[in-house]
């Protein structure tokens, strides 16, 4: 690993002035990608900015119709938390099959939303339950969020503070994940939410996205049996060694339609 | 050169370090507690779990600055004057291991896994072993120590 200058900041102003007077330094939220990074040498920030101490951002609050999530709560937090398992107990769900119990004990929220990896979990529920990320210095709607592989619309050193999720009527997720990494080859939220139904798939592709075909089918009938001819063209699919394009392809209506009964047995 | 200041099993530890110290750095090459192992460096195999005032993490995911202020307990501190913390007992008499490289990251998160789920179960006690490899036992006799190891440390 490259040394650089650690700052751990308890506010978020001290943080973003950190940040606008380094700019090449980076945020560090629970280090579950950032660290494994630094240490491949695959980065050389001259400034890691590490949030813990900012009490703001480890907040879980449900305040009417819907649930904020702190960016710095831990998926474990999110996995254990009692509000959660009883407004939107599919992102709890969510959060307890990340990685392992003790990634789970350091990695955030906001830091796998704000690193948008392909195989992440969390932009899954983002997406399909139509979440809000507040950031620094705005509120970003969850289907202008994601752009691409690794990539969003936050601009350099835009930190996320928060994500509101509006409570859906039912949700779940269901991945087939990698046996080593418990990364999702592929992943599946439906949620059945004000909105509308929506369906987002991670793993699958490059970034994490939409399926209207499965929205529009599950908006006339929330059941397995409605989505069960509908395929994915492999065309745009990821294909590598633990999965080709055509088996992701499977995998999503697969996974669509135990999202679906899952969310129905919730 | 920054520094740090924690408590390590119970004794208070300060520290110069680089920002890139990790904490497994910090414990076994500052502290000589040689205890807490590296295996594959890469965030997946579990020899390095400590706990970090109170959760089980990988020691070899977390910059020492960032345990600053922190309690961490390695697997030195568990055993009570030369008697076996219960759960180091169940791997002994359950055979919990081989060759013990994986051991320490074993026990300390199976004692994390008791904290936290009062009622382990074979099934539990698998998955929960998702972030912990073990190359020589086939995990049979690690789960069979938790599970014996569980029920010692509420009895």
């Amino acid at each position: 690993m490259y040394d650089f200058a650690y700052h751990r900041p308890d506010n978020l102003d001290d943080a973003a002035n950190i940040l606008k007077i380094n700019p090449e330094a980076t945020v560090l939220a629970g280090g579950m990608t950032l660290i494994p990074t630094l240490k491949l040498r695959l980065a050389n920030p001259s400034d890691v900015v590490d949030l813990s101490a900012i009490d703001s951002l480890n907040v879980l609050s449900v305040a009417g119709e819907k649930v904020s999530v702190g960016a710095m709560t831990t998926h474990s937090d999110v996995s254990t938390s009692k509000e959660l398992m009883e407004t939107i107990p599919g992102l709890s769900r969510l959060a307890k099959g990340i990685g392992d119990p003790h990634v789970r004990h350091r990695g955030t929220i906001g830091g796998s939303v704000a690193n948008n990896d392909p195989a992440a979990d969390y932009p899954a529920a983002v997406l399909a339950l139509n979440a809000s990320v507040n950031t620094i210095s705005r509120t970003i709607n969850a289907d202008e969020f994601f752009t691409g592989q690794f990539a969003t619309v936050l601009e350099e050193h835009e930190i996320i503070t928060s994500i509101d999720f509006p409570i859906p009527r039912r949700s779940a997720y269901e991945k087939f994940s990698n046996p080593a990494s418990r990364y999702a080859i592929v992943g599946v939220m439906v949620a059945d939410t004000e909105a509308g139904v929506r369906v987002a798939v991670t793993g699958a592709g490059p970034s994490v996205f939409r399926v209207a075909k499965m929205e529009e089918a599950l908006s006339n009938d929330f059941s397995a049996d409605a989505i069960a001819g509908i395929t994915l063209s492999a065309d745009d699919l990821n294909s590598d060694i633990h999965a080709s394009s055509e088996y992701r392809a499977h995998l999503v209506s697969v996974m669509a339609m135990r999202a679906v009964n899952s969310a129905l047995t919730q | 050169m920054p520094t740090v200041s924690l408590t390590i099993n119970g004794k208070k530890v300060v520290a110069d370090v680089e920002g890139r110290t990790l904490l497994v750095q910090l414990l076994r090459e500052g502290q000589r507690l040689t205890g807490t192992h590296v295996g594959c460096d890469t965030s997946q195999c579990g020899a390095c779990v400590v706990h970090v005032n109170g959760k089980a993490v990988k020691s070899c995911t977390m910059l020492a600055l960032q345990a600053d202020d922190s309690e961490v307990e390695t697997i030195e501190s568990i055993a009570n004057e030369g008697e076996l913390h219960p759960m180091q007992a169940a791997f002994k008499e359950h055979h919990g291991l081989q060759c013990g490289f994986c051991t320490p990251g074993m026990v300390m998160a199976a004692i994390d896994m008791v904290n936290r789920i009062p009622n382990l179960d074979e099934e539990t006690v698998r998955h929960e072993l998702e972030g912990n490899f073990c190359r020589c036992t086939g995990y049979h006799n690690i789960v069979q120590a938790i599970l014996a190891g569980s029920k010692a440390m509420q009895s």
